[in-house]
């Protein structure tokens, strides 16, 4: 067991745990932050995906040992109230079906915006392709980055 | 015989109308309502104006409190197709409620007190919309009758809107302040009620954002594995890769030596036939925390004994499984002659159609809490689609009555038929039994796809006789394909009649001689239902094979087939079928199997895809059209080439007759998630079995589609209609297959005879 700080939503936990355990479970099974979700464990999905300073990692497949001094950032503090372009693009155009992926596509797309505030739909495309969604929100998740990049 | 599978189970009345027996007539005091769990979720914190809350509760459905707070209990699970808020809103709008501060509460489940709340084909919506009217419009009933006594008028001059009665003169009164007057009111026969006129509603056949979109974005939803009990545990279990194996021994030496690891658990599985609610046989590992548990199980130590399916090949199966085809098989429908057709003709077209195992991986994987108490109870926290088996498999497994088992519903990250079977469910009671602690079993996306009920393979040969004349005057349909019932009796290997009448059976064209016969084909693994079940590979084939007759005759596909339903009719296959036609477990006289609706899209779709214009600019267009459970739907797909030489579909329009259309936006939703998913079948996914075991272990090597991959604009066309409404969380996905596999045979030149079609 090893010791760590981390910074997540810019408030510091220390934490006790093994230095192999992906990022994704100490935020769920430690801090108990349910809003990153597992769907594949590999790097393979996307619905883990949270910010690592400004850049979008899957959290299933980070070690905690990696993290260092990096801010995270996790759908919870993404915004205060849920007030993001982004957040409020998603409910505008009634992204979710069953809801599983959006928040690992949440974050992806506001990683996106941070680099790119203005990307063209394929470059959304390419910028998305790491996150599934097996019910097919595919359109409607592009329409909302569009409509958020508008307001970014 | 009706097989008994939960997606057709034929609907009982009876239990249809027990939904409305007020359980409680009288009103319910906070104080009686803390104990009784009638209206679980409820905050009770709030009081009332006169320092009480007091809470009216006409049916199961609605409570209003006299702070007018409205809820309406959503006794279906949600799995994404927004159910949770389609059938409260048309409480709602019966109601005459503020849709904006309903309170909607989950139900936990119970079945006698809700009566059917086994969300799967596509039946909520057929099922409860007038249940749900009648619901709401007797609380309404009750609140003007009140309010006008009050005011000493007619109830004739009130009407409820934004939670108040309100009068004619303009006077108004809110719900809430009614609650203590209801007191003493007689409560009206819910089956005599007048409902409101279609014209009046603000909610149903409108579009209505989902309830649960904020919580979605902001990452506040609960899915199964989000609820965190005090010393929870958590298990991973190694499951036998060959299904019917079992445990010979184990070593769990290395497992127990991992930091965390608390506990290492045999679980017996069935054997075969491994049931549609057994686990499979396994060892778990229960540890502190998921990652714990995880590399426990990797350092398992475990001796199987794979048993009779160890040496089971998908591939050699299907080359067996395509060539009984081409032999005679059980005729399951025949009409006039078949063989006097062929030997009358001008010309036959044969052609074989074959496709894969399909997995659902449903974005979350499996995942249950159990909480298995010292006195005899248990307490779940499930994604099920189907509560009360998930209840009763559980109890089963534990050796207890039902009615002590609690069965809480969370949200569903993706079910697809997945989620109806309560194996994981029972697994996390068995371990939370033995461990003594609330467990959560937690599925990788390896066990899923090891693991799950899939999409059976098929083989389908269809001939086809075209007279001298060039009409088509014979059909003969061969399919084969492992039967759902054999994951539960290993004797069931002919498709049964329920799985033919999805899509199979009901062939609805005028050919005068047609012969359906379905063959032999042992199941070596779990078979179950995935959206939409067998109408996947009998629209596949169906399809695929109209167009490609269309094309032999030289004529349009879409004139072809509206031209091959001759005269509008219902059609009731009498004196043809061998065996019963289940019509998704609907009287056909309540509804009917109609040629006139399925015209009725054809041409929908046909003008609003401009159709014509299309093929004389040389686009790559594919059409199908395909009824399923009982809804009524054509798509018109195009396809380019990307600069790659990949394939890109533009451009998909779609249209539909499912009756009134209750939430237009989450039906839009439905065909346009549906396109997707069908894409996945078409050009990535498959599952194949060498030496009983499954090859694909994860996203790489089970694919489905990603952004850039999926169909870009889908336009979906509601057919405007006063029928009976009728469900879309299925339907959207059998007319694209063949849709998109005939656009790409105009795009490329070669037909699709195999899915998944790898370009
Ligand atoms: S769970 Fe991390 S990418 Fe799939
Ligand atoms: S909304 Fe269900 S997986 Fe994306």
């Amino acid at each position: 067991m090893e010791k760590y700080t981390l910074v997540v939503n810019g408030k510091k936990h220390q934490i006790e745990t093994e230095s192999d355990m992906p990022l994704l479970w100490v935020l769920r099974d430690i801090l108990s932050m349910k809003g990153t979700k597992f769907g594949c464990g590999q790097a393979l999905c996307g619905s883990c995906t949270v910010l690592l300073d400004d850049e979008a990692i899957r959290s299933c497949a980070y070690p905690i040992s990696e993290v260092g001094d990096q801010s995270i950032t996790t759908i919870e503090g993404l915004s205060k109230d849920g007030n993001h372009p982004l957040q409020k693009a998603w409910v505008d155009h009634v992204v979710p079906q069953c809801g599983y992926c959006q928040t690992g596509q949440i974050m992806n797309a506001a990683a996106l915006l941070k680099r790119n505030s203005n990307p063209s739909e394929s470059e959304i495309e390419s910028a998305m392709a790491g996150n599934i969604c097996r019910c097919g929100t595919y359109n409607r998740i592009k329409e909302a980055i569009i409509t958020a990049s508008k307001s970014y | 015989m009706m097989p008994k599978f939960p997606f057709l189970k034929t609907k009982d009345p009876e239990n249809k109308s027990k939904v409305f027996v007020p359980s409680r007539r009288d009103f319910l005091k906070l104080s009686s309502l803390a104990t009784g769990g009638f209206i679980l979720g409820v905050n009770f914190q709030c009081s009332g104006p006169k320092g009480e809350l007091i809470t009216f509760a006409p049916n199961v459905f609605i409570t209003i409190d006299s702070d007018n707070l409205v809820t309406i209990i959503a006794h279906r699970s949600e799995m994404g197709t927004g159910i949770r808020t389609s059938l409260p809103m048309i409480v709602a709008d019966e109601l005459g409620a503020d849709w904006s501060k309903v309170k909607i509460v989950q139900a936990e489940g119970d079945e006698e007190k809700y009566g059917d709340q086994n969300t799967d084909g596509s039946y909520s919506v057929r099922m409860f919309y007038e249940p749900m009217r009648k619901a709401g419009a007797t609380a309404r009933h009750m609140l003007i009758t009140a309010a006008a006594a009050k005011w000493g008028i007619a109830a004739s001059e009130c009407h409820t809107e934004d939670a108040q009665v309100v009068s004619s003169g303009g006077k108004k009164i809110k719900f809430g302040d009614l609650v203590e007057q209801l007191k003493t009111m007689e409560m009206p026969d819910p089956e005599t009620v007048t409902l409101k006129d279609f014209s009046s509603y603000k909610l149903i056949g409108k579009d209505v954002a989902i309830y649960d979109a904020h919580d979605m974005a902001k990452g506040e939803a609960k899915f199964g594995a989000d609820i965190d009990l005090p010393g929870m545990q958590i298990a991973v279990i190694r499951r036998c890769p060959v299904v019917g194996g079992k445990v010979k021994s184990f070593n769990d030496e290395k497992a127990l030596a991992v930091p965390g690891v608390n506990r290492v658990v045999k679980i017996e599985g069935a054997g075969i036939p491994p049931g549609l609610d057994k686990p499979l046989e396994g060892v778990a590992v229960i540890a502190d925390n998921t990652w714990a548990a995880m590399k426990g199980r990797d350092v398992l130590e475990i001796e199987w004994d794979l048993g009779e399916n160890q040496n089971y090949s998908s591939a050699k199966q299907l080359e067996e499984m395509l060539k009984s085809t081409s032999g005679n098989g059980q005729v399951r429908r025949e009409r006039g002659n078949f063989n006097t057709a062929q030997q009358a003709s001008g010309q036959i077209i044969e052609r074989t159609y074959v496709a894969p195992f399909y997995a659902h991986a449903t974005m979350e994987p499996p995942a249950a809490i159990a909480h298995v108490h010292g006195d005899g109870t248990c307490e779940i926290w499930a994604p099920t689609q189907h509560p009360q088996w998930a209840r009763q498999a559980v109890a089963q497994a534990l050796e207890m009555d039902y009615q002590n088992v609690k069965m809480n519903i969370t949200l569903l990250g993706g079910g697809f038929g997945r989620k109806s079977k309560p194996d994981f469910v029972v697994e996390a009671a068995l371990l939370s039994k033995a461990a003594k602690a609330p467990v959560r079993v937690q599925w990788t996306r390896e066990d899923d796809l090891h693991h799950d009920f899939y999409h059976a393979q098929s083989a389908q040969r269809i001939r086809a006789v075209l007279d001298k004349n060039g009409n088509l005057s014979g059909w003969n349909h061969h399919t084969v394909f492992p039967a759902i019932g054999a994951t539960a009796n290993s004797a069931e290997i002919h498709p049964s009649d329920g799985e033919l009448g999805l899509g199979c059976i009901d062939f609805p064209y005028e050919v005068p001689n047609i012969r359906i016969e379905t063959h032999e084909s042992k199941a070596h693994t779990r078979i179950g239902w995935l959206r939409s079940v067998s109408n996947i590979h009998h629209s596949f084939a169906i399809n695929c094979m109209l167009d490609e007759i269309a094309e032999a005759k030289g004529v349009d596909p879409v004139d072809f087939v509206f031209n091959l339903l001759a005269e509008d009719k219902d059609l009731d296959f009498a004196g043809e079928l061998k065996g019963d036609f289940g019509n998704y477990g609907e009287p056909l006289d309540k509804f009917p199997w109609n040629t006139r609706r399925l015209r009725g899209v054809i041409e929908k779709v046909a003008q609003e895809a401009n159709w014509k214009k299309a093929l004389t600019d040389g686009k790559s267009v594919g059409f199908a059209v395909h009824k399923s459970f009982l809804t009524y739907v054509a798509c018109i797909v195009q396809v380019e080439k990307g600069s790659n030489g990949q394939i890109i579909i533009p451009e998909v329009h779609y249209a539909v007759d499912c009756g009134i259309g209750v939430n237009t936006d989450r039906i839009r939703s439905q065909f346009e998630g549906g396109a997707q998913f069908a894409t996945s079948l078409v050009m990535t996914s498959a599952i194949t079995f060498e030496n009983g075991r499954v090859q694909q272990n994860n996203f790489d090597g089970y694919q489905v589609i990603r952004m850039p991959q999926s169909p870009k604009k889908i336009h979906v066309h509601i057919v405007d209609s006063m029928e009976k409404p009728t469900g879309v969380g299925e339907p959207p996905v059998p007319p694209f297959i063949p849709a998109l596999c005939n656009a790409i045979y105009k795009l490329t030149g070669e037909r699709i005879y195999q899915l998944p079609f790898k370009s």
